[in-house]
């Protein structure tokens, strides 16, 4: 009997290839989906790029059927507009951060529009269209990605007279979708967008040609998060072997001031006199044993806590305005913590709660954002679910609140992801306890809004009363005292109306 | 009636003191509350405690009432001052043309009660009296001090229906009395059989009929007579414990009234139908009904009831549930009560 063994091909594959094969990890399991994740990824790409040149985005998303299954994307910002040499890299690529520095961003794997246009590949078979402009000559570039190398292929290159002296980018993408089964969700992800990036102004268009207008309520960019060095407890084993490789032959002193945050020659003096270390000893000489030693050693000692600068939140004023805007309710809380740390990464939570939002059925919905980015999908198990879930309103409130949204936001340079879809945070204890306290600050508020409210109403009636009655009571006592006119109440009353009396 | 008035005028002047200096006024007023009605033994009746509320305007909850009660003392002046008098009703209706409402009847005569009260008056001398009237028959004959009749003098055997004991008559001058003593009877009934009876002749009896409990005017009238001019007062009533109790208000005065009741006659007498003139005069009776039961022991709680005579008639009562009205005696025929019942109680 003749037995086939088949030899397992074991090979190194490409970070593209990887994610060709699991490309359900990056979100895009199937049509329904695909179609929100490579509008949500075409967007945030936008979004970012206006951001960190200090532009307002002005984002046009137009998405159309060009076969049964088949959708056209356009995305078109006026952002700085990406360089047409890098325009392969920076589309075609999947990228692994190279830099060691840290702060907020929307995406986390790098991966960003890169996966919006494998999946148009691997779908339609066509290449991505990328216009770019700098305000000069325009450039058109289509573009495929060579996935078992995980390298951009030019496959047209054009250069267009600008006339107009538009700057941005525009990317066209073919690939197979399902928006009605998406539909729900994407005006979602715009909704909420546009409340944690209330400076954009995103405008889109669906398949049936309708136009969907979302306005910026805020009429400056953010403040752009500063990138920081690493916290020494926000390292892990492999980080710090690549830290202290790329600083061979200085002191341990002073690897540990250029390295991380928080740490100056002092504290670093302090802890590593604690840990057992000299601090002049050159880091090339340290062992494997050493590094563990060392890691293990900064996890127990207490540095200051880390820089927040790096991170970027909403801002109350700009949260409260704009759910205004989107949600029309009847009063806002807005409560943004002061920032907080979970195992050595910074983060701030801002919650809101919207009280008596038009066109929201059914007593509380929850939406969630991480670093500016609308959590649509895997609400169940999030971490702001499981707070809400066993919140107790009615110790802070008389009933639970009809029509209400609950907005939480985590800012940090690493969100917790429970997966890779980037749509459900993990609970962290001190994360939950951040969001926990920030919902039952915004429960005091909108307690004194509703009690505020009532004692508008009462104060109102206790006037009226008043104003009906005193004058009563002066007539008729001074004609009982036999006097010719009756004494003054108008004073007593101003002081009543002022709630004074 | 100086007197009331001055009291009237320094209510007000109080309040118009406490707005000019800007405060929220308030006044004091004895409680009518249960907890404050106590029963004074040595005069035989219920008095007020010291316990006082405060009516306040600061607290928006009395500002109605404060007002009402401001605006009745206002009403009593103007009654006082010209000469006029009202019913507790008319004033009801009243209050609405001085944008002062009341929610019914009730309401207002509880803020007349309050300015008795306040005023330690009763509301007769604020010239405020209640819609029904007792009426009287007998050879008394008065002197009104009213305006327009203060000439008129009239027999109170004028009229075979009585005359009504209204503040005209309560406030009359008595000129000439044959009588030599007061029946007050509780039925029209037996009134008019009494009168037809000629029992005022027979007894020589100024007879007062109370319609069920007599009204404040008529025990005043009765209280003048036993007053000024000496007559004994007998009470004839059902034989139930509600007749029993038309007979102690008259004696002892009234709990609701404790606040300006002075009007007691401790030496009236209850003649009958007492307990035991069901067994004796073979009167026909009904069995006690749950609300007799409840009333008879809510009197041998009451305090006024502790006499060796009380407390031995609600035993009877207590021992056989039975009760009989008065006209129970027209059985042995209608002369029956003048010719053989009353004889024997005067006796």
């Amino acid at each position: 009997m003749e037995v086939l063994i088949m030899q397992p091909a074991f090979g190194e594959i490409s970070v593209s290839d990887f994610f060709y094969r699991h490309r359900e990890l990056a979100g895009f399991s199937n049509p329904s989906r695909a179609t929100y994740m490579v509008i949500r990824e075409a967007v945030e790409n936008s979004l970012d790029a206006c951001e960190e040149a200090g532009i307002l985005p002005n984002i046009k998303v137009s998405l159309s059927y060009t076969g049964d299954e088949l959708c056209h994307l356009r995305v078109e910002d006026n952002g700085p507009g990406v360089p047409p040499s890098e325009v392969p890299f920076a589309f075609g690529k999947f990228l692994y951060g190279s830099k060691f520095g840290v702060r907020q961003s929307r995406g986390v794997f790098g991966l960003g529009i890169t996966m919006a246009l494998l999946y148009s590949q691997v779908t339609s078979g066509r290449p991505a269209r990328i216009i770019v402009s700098n305000g000069g000559d325009i450039f058109e570039v289509k573009l495929r990605i060579d996935i078992e190398k995980n390298m951009p292929l030019v496959e047209g290159k054009k250069r267009l007279a600008n006339m107009e002296e538009w700057h941005g980018s525009i990317v066209e993408l073919y690939f197979k979708g399902d928006y009605p089964r998406a539909e729900k969700r994407i005006m979602e992800y715009f909704k909420l967008t546009s409340i944690a990036s209330p400076h954009a102004e995103i405008a889109f268009t669906d398949p049936a040609g309708d136009q969907h207008l979302f306005r910026r309520s805020v009429e400056k960019a953010p403040k752009q998060p500063v990138e920081t060095l690493p916290h020494p407890h926000g390292v892990d084993a492999e980080m710090l072997r690549r830290l202290l490789k790329r600083s061979e032959g200085k002191s341990l002193l002073s690897f540990m001031v250029k390295s991380f945050q928080r740490v100056g020659y002092a504290t670093a003096r302090k802890f590593l006199e604690s840990a057992g270390f000299s601090p002049h000893q050159p880091t090339s000489t340290l062992t494997n044993d050493d590094v563990l030693e060392l890691l293990d050693a900064m996890r127990k000692y207490s540095f200051p806590p880390p820089d927040a600068r790096c991170l970027s939140p909403i801002g109350e004023d700009a949260l409260r305005d704009a759910i205004m805007r989107i949600f029309e309710p009847e009063f806002v809380a807005v409560c943004e913590r002061p920032p907080s740390v979970y195992l050595g990464h910074p983060f701030i939570v801002e919650v809101a709660v919207a009280y008596g939002c038009k066109g929201i059925e059914g007593e509380i919905v929850l939406y969630r954002f991480a670093n500016r980015v609308p959590l649509i999908y895997d609400a169940h198990s999030d971490v702001s679910m499981n707070v809400l879930r066993r919140f107790n309103w009615g110790s802070y409130l008389h009933v639970r609140p009809q029509a209400t949204a609950v907005f939480t936001h985590i800012c940090s340079t690493r969100i917790p992801f429970k997966t890779a879809g980037k749509e459900c945070i993990a609970d962290p204890p001190e994360v939950e306890r951040e969001i926990e306290l920030a919902l039952k600050e915004c429960c005091r508020r909108l307690k004194t809004h509703l009690t505020g409210r009532v004692s508008v109403e009462e104060r109102g009636r206790r006037f009226n009363a008043y104003k009906k009655y005193l004058p009563k009571i002066a007539q008729f006592a001074s004609e009982l005292a036999g006097r010719k006119n009756a004494p003054n109440v108008s004073l007593i009353l101003e002081r009543i109306l002022e709630g004074k009396n | 009636m100086r007197d009331v008035l001055v009291k009237l005028e320094a209510l007000g002047e109080s309040i118009c003191v406490q707005l000019e200096n800007g405060e929220l006024p308030f006044i004091d007023i004895p409680s009518r509350t249960t907890s404050n009605i106590i029963y004074d033994k040595a005069e035989g009746r219920f008095v007020l405690g010291e316990a006082r509320t405060r009516r306040t305007t600061s607290n928006v909850k009395h500002l109605r009432a404060f007002t009402q009660t401001v605006w009745m003392a206002y009403m009593a002046k103007r009654l006082i001052e010209e000469g006029k008098s009202t019913t507790l009703r008319d004033l009801y209706y009243m209050a609405e043309s001085y944008g002062v409402k009341f929610k019914d009847q009730q309401e207002s005569d509880s803020i007349i009660a309050d300015l008795e009260a306040l005023l330690g008056v009763p509301r007769e001398q604020l010239r405020i009296f209640p819609e029904e009237r007792a009426t009287v028959y007998g050879d008394l004959t008065i002197k009104y001090n009213v305006q327009g009749y203060e000439k008129t003098t009239l027999n109170l055997t004028a009229s075979p229906d009585g005359v009504a004991i209204g503040p005209a008559l309560a406030g009359a001058e008595f000129q000439n009395c044959g009588a030599e003593r007061v029946i007050m009877v509780e039925s029209g009934g037996m009134f008019t059989r009494l009168i037809e009876e000629r029992a005022h002749e027979k007894f020589k009896a100024l007879l007062i009929h109370t319609a069920g409990q007599a009204p404040r005017l008529a025990r005043q009238f009765a209280y003048r007579l036993r007053r000024e001019l000496g007559l004994p007062v007998y009470v004839f009533t059902d034989g139930d414990p509600w007749g029993a109790h038309i007979a102690m208000v008259v004696i002892s005065g009234s709990a609701n009234a404790a606040h300006v009741d002075s009007i007691v006659i401790p030496d009236a007498k209850w003649i009958g139908v007492l307990p035991t003139d069901i067994e004796e005069y073979k009167l026909p009776f009904e069995k006690f009904n749950e609300k007799d039961w409840k009333r008879l022991h809510d009197l041998m709680a009451d305090p006024r009831y502790q006499s060796p005579f009380w407390r031995e008639q609600l035993k009877r009562f207590e021992e056989e549930g039975r009760k009989s009205e008065q006209q129970a005696l027209s059985i042995h025929g209608l002369s029956y009560v003048t010719e053989k019942y009353l004889p024997e109680k005067f006796a």
